[in-house]
Order: structure tokens, then sequence, then C-alpha cells
């Protein structure tokens, strides 16, 4: 997808006008494993960039998640608390994190498709 | 796939969730090739063993396994083995990470008459564990194989050593087979078992069925700063079978009682006790987390504490550090679950009166 944009921390951000959507990504949930849990926040709060906003617990580790944008929370999605295995299943749909109302301008630091690839191809060594 | 005592092995094959499942439910196939096989060769092989490990093995007959451990002189725990009885003599089972201390401990006090192998690589090892792994295996005649015990036999048609052993708590075989014909006779149980539901299971549910069966792995629920009597392995040790290297001290920590104590406790769901965590009850920090994981089967997370002796008993109420907040534990009976090896051993027992 032509207008998702990545983090270096493995968070992807849709944006469409004021409104974006954050999830983990598809690299980030393989290498996390089965996801059992997620601790996140209540709509209405506010996030500044790379603020940590929420957990993600797998069968291995406990990872911090990161807010790619600025913004107020609108939405979260409620079906990861009984179906967290939406994150490893359908990481880019299903499975997003939040909904929220964009603060300011985009961070400059956010990476488009083929920059996130050479992350995710440096991590995996 | 991650590094495991120095071998890649894969976390999953496919999820975790689903291998986990698999195991309980029909069975799991687990290439367990990376733990250390030792054939213990000689005339007096049997004394040689009876001086370092802590169990008896005077009683052990050809065809019979027996779970072991391997104590320092101040009772600490080297290891933990199976000690298996083959008509052609003994050889153990060893963790990965510890082979080759192991193997360095078992030649430095080795008379000059027994020989101390390594099998390893020539040789691997694989484990079919499941309620239906005996149905499943492509293999005849192991219904009566006993609860540990071994027989040499052919597993899709390739000459194996199987023992009725596991890590898993379910029922089920491991099968030592030469390291060129291990690849035919993987495709072959994963074929058979293919349309009942038998997956291929990584490293990640080999942890979580050990968790939930409470089986002890070293480097997380003990070592060497830890004596069998606080792991809760006091049944195998055996002070008056004669001498044997770490008995002196064990005898002194059983007439003293162990300072710590190995103990289950159930978290709520998405609490996920992780290894080092603080253990606290009444505002007091009593132990640490040892082993913890979700446990998709149970549905909730599990985790094994050392903490003092006496000072949390079945139904008390703990906290647990988790992502940095305290989270509520209940002490709970062990093992958290009891898959389908019990039976067997029951029926073992019940004979042998």
């Amino acid at each position: 997808m032509a207008d998702r944009r990545y983090t270096k921390t493995h968070e992807w951000v849709t944006v469409d006008g004021k409104h974006a959507t954050v999830g983990i990504t598809d690299f980030a949930q393989s290498q996390l494993g089965d996801v059992v849990f997620l601790e996140l926040p209540s709509a209405g709060r506010k996030l500044a960039a790379r603020e940590t906003f929420g957990v993600i617990e797998s069968v291995k580790a406990a990872s911090d998640l990161y807010a790619p944008v600025a913004g107020r929370i609108t939405e979260v999605n409620e079906k990861l608390a009984s179906k967290p295995e939406l994150i490893n299943s359908d990481p880019y749909g299903d499975g997003w994190i939040l909904k929220v109302e964009l603060v300011g301008e985009l961070p400059s630091d956010l990476l488009d498709e083929a920059d996130y690839k050479k992350v995710t191809e440096a991590a995996a060594g | 796939m991650v590094d495991f005592g120095g071998w890649e092995m894969p976390q999953q094959y496919s999820s975790i969730r689903d291998e986990h499942f698999a195991v309980r439910r029909v069975a799991g196939l687990f290439d367990v090739s990376h733990m250390g096989r030792f054939p213990i060769v000689g005339e007096s092989s049997l004394d040689f063993l009876q001086g370092v490990v802590t169990n008896d093995l005077s009683k052990l007959g050809e065809g019979e396994a027996q779970y072991n451990l391997l104590c320092n002189d101040a009772g600490g725990i080297i290891d933990d083995l199976v000690v298996y009885r083959d008509r052609e003599g003994f050889f153990v089972v060893v963790n990965a990470s510890n082979r080759e201390k192991d193997l360095a401990w078992f030649r430095a006090r080795a008379p000059a008459d027994v020989e101390v192998h390594d099998f390893t690589f020539q040789q691997s090892l694989i484990a079919f564990q499941g309620p239906r792994a005996e149905a499943l295996l492509p293999s005849q005649g192991l219904d009566d194989l006993p609860y540990f015990g071994l027989r040499r036999t052919k597993v899709a048609d390739v000459q194996a050593i199987v023992s009725r052993t596991g890590y898993t708590g379910e029922d089920g075989f491991e099968i030592f087979v030469a390291a060129e014909k291990v690849g035919a006779v993987w495709d072959a149980i994963l074929e058979r078992g293919k349309s009942a539901g038998v997956l291929p299971a990584g490293l990640g549910a080999r942890d979580a069925t050990r968790l939930e069966a409470a089986l002890r792995l070293w480097g997380n629920d003990m070592d060497e700063t830890v004596n069998p009597y606080e792991a809760g392995l006091g049944w195998t040790v055996k002070l008056d079978k004669g001498n044997f290297v770490g008995r002196e001290a064990l005898q002194k920590v059983k007439a003293d009682g162990p300072r710590r104590q190995l103990i289950g406790l159930r978290m709520q769901p998405g609490d996920i006790a992780r290894h080092g965590a603080a253990v606290s009850a009444g505002g007091r920090r009593v132990g640490v987390i040892t082993s913890g994981t979700h446990s998709f089967f149970l549905g909730y997370p599990i985790a094994l504490a050392m903490v003092e002796a006496r000072s949390l008993q079945r139904g008390d109420r703990a906290v647990v550090e988790v992502r940095r907040r305290e989270a509520p534990a209940e002490i709970v009976k062990l093992p958290f679950y009891r898959g389908s090896a019990r039976s067997i051993s029951e029926k073992k027992e019940s004979r042998h009166g």
C-alpha cells in the first residue's frame, strides 16, 4: 500500500485527511510470535509522536508500542481484547490497534515502504 | 529460528498455539536432537553411574529408563538427565546447554574401564507426544511398552530405539535414530498423522507444554545454586543407595529442610510473569519467577517461582512484577495440567504394587 508509512519501531500508520489508523507491521508480528494480550489506552487520550501508548504481550516477550503520529485517540480496536491473534493473522487489516485524530504535521522520520524494508532486512540479519 | 544452546531451532513451525493444541489433543512431533546423548560403556558402568547421579539405578532393568540429577559436591544441580538401560548398556540424555560440561564431568570421574562417548552428532532424537501418539506412530507392538520403558524396534521401517518418555505431560515416545535416517522417519510420522491433525512442534510449544506439566527446565527453574529439594525433585535423591557426588550436602539439606521451594502461580489474563520477576507477599519480597508463559490450552498465564520455604501455601495470594506494576497471582497445585502420561504411569505403579 503506497500510503502506508512505518516507524523504526515497527508500527505502521495510514492517513486519511486528519484521521490516522495505527497498527504493528507484519514483520513485527512475525518476530513477536503468537500475541496473547494488549495493554491499550482509552479513547480520548492525547499522544505525542514516539510516546509509549501500550504494551503487546506475545508468548516470547512484552514489547512497548510507540505512537507513530501525534494526536488524540478516537477509537481503540475492541476486538483485540478477545482476539489478540488478529495482530498475527491480519496485521494491516482487522488487527489495527488505534484510530487517531491528528494534531500538527506528520513526523518527518516516518519511513516509506522501501526504507522500512531496509530496516527489517537489517534487523533480520 | 532461535539460538538454543548453540543449535539453531524453530520457535514455531506454524503457530505456537496450534502446535500446543495438537500436542494436547492429537500429537505433535518435536526435533530434540540438540539434547546430548552419551553411551556409557564398560564393565563398571553401573557402579560409576550410581556414584554420580542421585537416583538409584540398581533396580533399573534392561529396557528401562529413569529420571535423574547430576549434582555437585554442594548438592547443587549440574543438570537433569534421563538414564536409559539397553541390552548394550547405559546411555544418558542431557540438556543441550550442558552437553560439554556434563561430558567433562562424567569423563573426569569415570574409572579406567568406563568410556563415555558422545553420540549427539551421529544419532538424532525426535519426540512424538500426545494422547494419540501410540495409535499414530508408524510402528508396531508398542502398546505394552510401559511408561519409562524402551526397546529396539522399527519406526517407519527404520531401526530405532523407542522410549515411552517425554517432556510434555502427554503419552508419547522419544525415538533415537541414525542421523542420516531421521529425515525419512520425521516425514513418515508427519505424513501418517497429517489427516488426524499431527503437527511438527517447535520450542514455543515445547516450553508451554512442559510448563503446564510443571516439568523443570534447567537454567530457568534450577541450576547449580539450587538443590533438588528446593526444586521439588527430592524424590529423585536416594540417600540410602550408597555414596554419590553431593550425598553429604544433600543429607544435610534434607535434615534441615530446604530454604526455598518451587511453587506454581496462576495469573490473570494478560499478566505474563517473566523469568526473573519479583514475587512478593504481605509487602515483602519472597522470591522470583523462574518460568512463565501464557497457556493457550488453559486460557490463562501460568508461572513457576522459587520462593522462601513456607512463605506461600496453595490458595494464598501473591503479587508479581509484570510490566513495571504489581499483578495479582494465586498459588495453585502442580502440575497445572495432567496430560495423558498419567494413566500410563499409574498403570505401571499399580503393577509394581
